[in-house]
């Protein structure tokens, strides 16, 4: 028929090899709209103020960790609350190696990665024997002792005042020590993490985390080594956590336990399941709507007279609403909505 | 009888297995040959799944043997006897309800696949051509079950007779030597039934796969298996071609007295007692 109906309508295009139907975005609409990000992204880094920016860094960095614990609580099955702890691991050991060291970010942020999956693969053996709850309180335990380490191992950690004085990434001349230049190191890292897990979950190893998710009995009798396969999920999940712990580290400039604690797995727990469990795209969601709540609460305080002292005790009850209400409207998340939404304009103006 | 014995590619000898104080399997033996059909039939509770859990690697009998090929696989790893090429299908459908049906049969490709964390999350070069080449393998056995119209459906979507074929092609993308099926026919009609007999014997004369089948509907057992085991209580009760069976007194006193459940359940608890 016309081609400029097969290129709006993506449910109109057909493929002809399977190398084209299984690419990530197989139609042209899709692969404009992610051209259309794209752009958006770097005209956001080039044009913004410094406060917008600082916020949309706070963002990135959360989007990283919080599809770092997606992989293992949305696409493995496997809960953990030490979250918090993973992000510690990353980025003491890279403000460790860079402060005391004198080990470049380039190097250290990686380190961070594979330091935080060395952790995490020790800690996640317990999942070869525990689910669900029980497996929770296994990480919780992982949490906790986590978080003693940082608090007591002085001489590495700083105890309870952290490390500080950590160093800004620098290229050559070029010093990441600017929001705006900052954003564009997370932009990078945003965009890899994507990439890499879009990836990874049209693909042999991810498919079988999502397979051991689903019915490990399955996996298992199809060849999936399951012991094996749960401990890789937490490795994996652990490096890209460890990594963005690394760059929160190189962004904040300090590290100190209370950014590492029980509350912080809890809330990007929150960005997984407000996001949408099991998607590479709801991390991303998640992290900008929990980011962001607090500060669009302050927004609001600001305009309306006496409320503004409560906004602390707000933001924590809006984070509580937040969760419930999606837990019972759409336990799929936000990932879901937007699905929804896309079907609906892709196919208007008829209903079906 | 001996001579089955000798040539078989798959036997299982004197299987015990109990769980607690039920026993499942009380030294059961079989021998399955190279290339044929072999039904497994029983009472509700007489041990044909848990045998085929056995086999699978998911019970470990505690006693008996399991060979392969003369290979003992008794007490491997589920994921080790899927890679020595047996793959099965589950009583209660065991899918990946959450994946594609593409992707449900991908995943049967994975013992013959490499591509590891770092080659899927680059996906470039050797890993997307791995892919690809899988994908060609699963498009064919899609192609032969009939279930292109759904290949981008999420299976736990699916009515449950489309369900038990998708799982049916998941063992297949294994290319199994030894295809073990946990009732594929329960609960379907009878033109799907037809279907599922259909592919059964097509999978094993063209592709020369050894099947071993469980199954209830003793119509589809007599047309299509050339041996036949009967199980009862955890024993073998009686084996033959379907004509011998059919006629042995042990199978039909086995099926008349299913009605008097209760009074076997109490035999079983007695017979379940350590003798002291
Ligand atoms: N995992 C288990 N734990 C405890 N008992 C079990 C387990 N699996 C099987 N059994 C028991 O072993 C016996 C044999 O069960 P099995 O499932 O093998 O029977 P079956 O021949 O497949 O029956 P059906 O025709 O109903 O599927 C039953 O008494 C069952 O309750
Ligand atoms: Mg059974």
């Amino acid at each position: 028929m016309s081609s400029a109906i097969a290129w709006r309508r993506e449910c109109g295009t057909f493929h002809t090899t399977y190398a084209a139907d299984m690419a990530l975005r197989p139609t042209p609409l899709a692969r404009a709209r992610i051209a259309i990000v794209i752009f958006a992204a770097l005209a956001f880094g080039a044009l913004a103020g410094r406060y917008e920016l600082s916020i949309a860094n706070q963002v990135g960095i959360a989007a990283v960790g919080a599809l770092g614990l997606n992989v293992l609580v949305g696409f493995t099955g496997q809960i953990s609350v030490a979250q918090g702890a993973f992000l510690g691991v990353g980025a003491y050991t890279s403000a460790y190696l860079t402060t005391r060291i004198g080990v470049p970010f380039w190097v250290a942020l990686p380190a961070a990665g594979l330091v935080t999956a060395a952790v995490g693969g020790i800690f996640g053996i317990p999942s070869l024997r525990l689910k669900g709850l029980y497996l929770v309180i296994a990480t919780l335990a992982a949490q906790v002792v986590i978080e003693w380490f940082m608090i007591h191992l002085v001489p590495v950690t700083g105890g309870s005042q952290g490390i500080f004085g950590i160093p800004a990434p620098a290229l050559g001349p070029l010093v990441f020590d600017t929001e705006r230049a900052y954003y564009f190191l997370t932009l990078a890292a945003v965009a890899l993490a994507v990439l890499g897990c879009a990836n990874l979950f049209r693909s042999r190893a991810g498919r079988a985390f999502i397979a051991i998710r689903d019915q490990d009995v399955a996996a298992s009798v199809v060849g999936v080594d399951v012991f094996r396969y749960k401990i890789t999920a937490f490795m994996v999940s652990s490096f890209i956590v460890g990594a963005a712990g690394a760059l929160q580290a190189h962004h904040d400039l300090i590290v100190s336990p209370e950014n590492f604690n029980l509350a912080v797995s809890i809330e990007y727990l929150g960005m997984v399941i407000i996001g949408g469990l099991g998607t590479v795209s709801g991390s991303l969601y998640g992290a900008a709507f929990i980011r962001l709540l607090p500060i669009a609460l302050a927004t609001v305080a600001r305009s309306v007279p006496g409320i503004a002292l409560n906004v602390n005790v707000l933001k924590e009850a809006a984070f509580g609403v937040a969760i419930i209400g999606f837990l019972i409207l759409e336990p799929r998340g936000i990932a879901k909505v937007w699905r929804d939404i896309k079907d609906y304009f892709r196919l208007w103006p008829f209903k079906y | 009888m001996l001579a089955r014995g000798m040539s078989a590619q798959f036997s299982a000898a004197d299987l015990h297995l109990r769980f607690g104080g039920v026993v499942a399997l009380a030294g059961v033996s079989i021998d399955v040959e190279r290339g044929e059909i072999f039904a497994i039939i029983g009472p509700n509770g007489a041990g044909k799944t848990s045998l085929l859990n056995a086999v699978s690697g998911l019970y470990r009998p505690q006693r008996g043997r399991i060979t392969l090929e003369g290979r003992d696989i008794t007490g491997l790893a589920p994921y080790r006897v899927a890679k020595l090429g047996v793959a099965r299908s589950f009583q209660n459908i065991e899918l990946f309800a959450g994946m594609s049906v593409l992707d449900n049969l991908m995943l049967g490709r994975h013992v013959h696949m490499r591509g590891g964390v770092l080659d899927g999350a680059v996906y470039w070069g050797r890993a997307r051509a791995e892919e690809v080449r899988n994908r060609e393998v699963v498009e064919d056995i899609i192609d032969f079950l009939e279930i292109e119209h759904i290949r981008k459906h999420v299976v736990g979507t699916l009515p449950y007779g489309l369900q038990k074929r998708v799982e049916l092609g998941r063992a297949l993308a294994v290319e199994p030597r030894l295809l073990l099926l946990d009732e594929p026919m329960a609960g379907m009609n009878l033109e799907e039934k037809e279907d599922m007999a259909r592919f059964v014997l097509d999978i094993n004369e063209e592709r020369g796969v050894t099947v071993v089948l469980i199954e209830h509907d003793m119509g589809v057992v007599m047309d299509i298996s050339s041996h036949v085991a009967v199980l009862d209580f955890g024993k073998k009760i009686a084996q033959g071609t379907p004509d011998e069976v059919r006629a042995d007194p042990n199978v039909i006193k086995a099926y008349l007295g299913e009605e008097s459940e209760a009074i076997r359940a109490a035999e079983r608890a007695i017979a379940a007692e350590p003798v002291a």
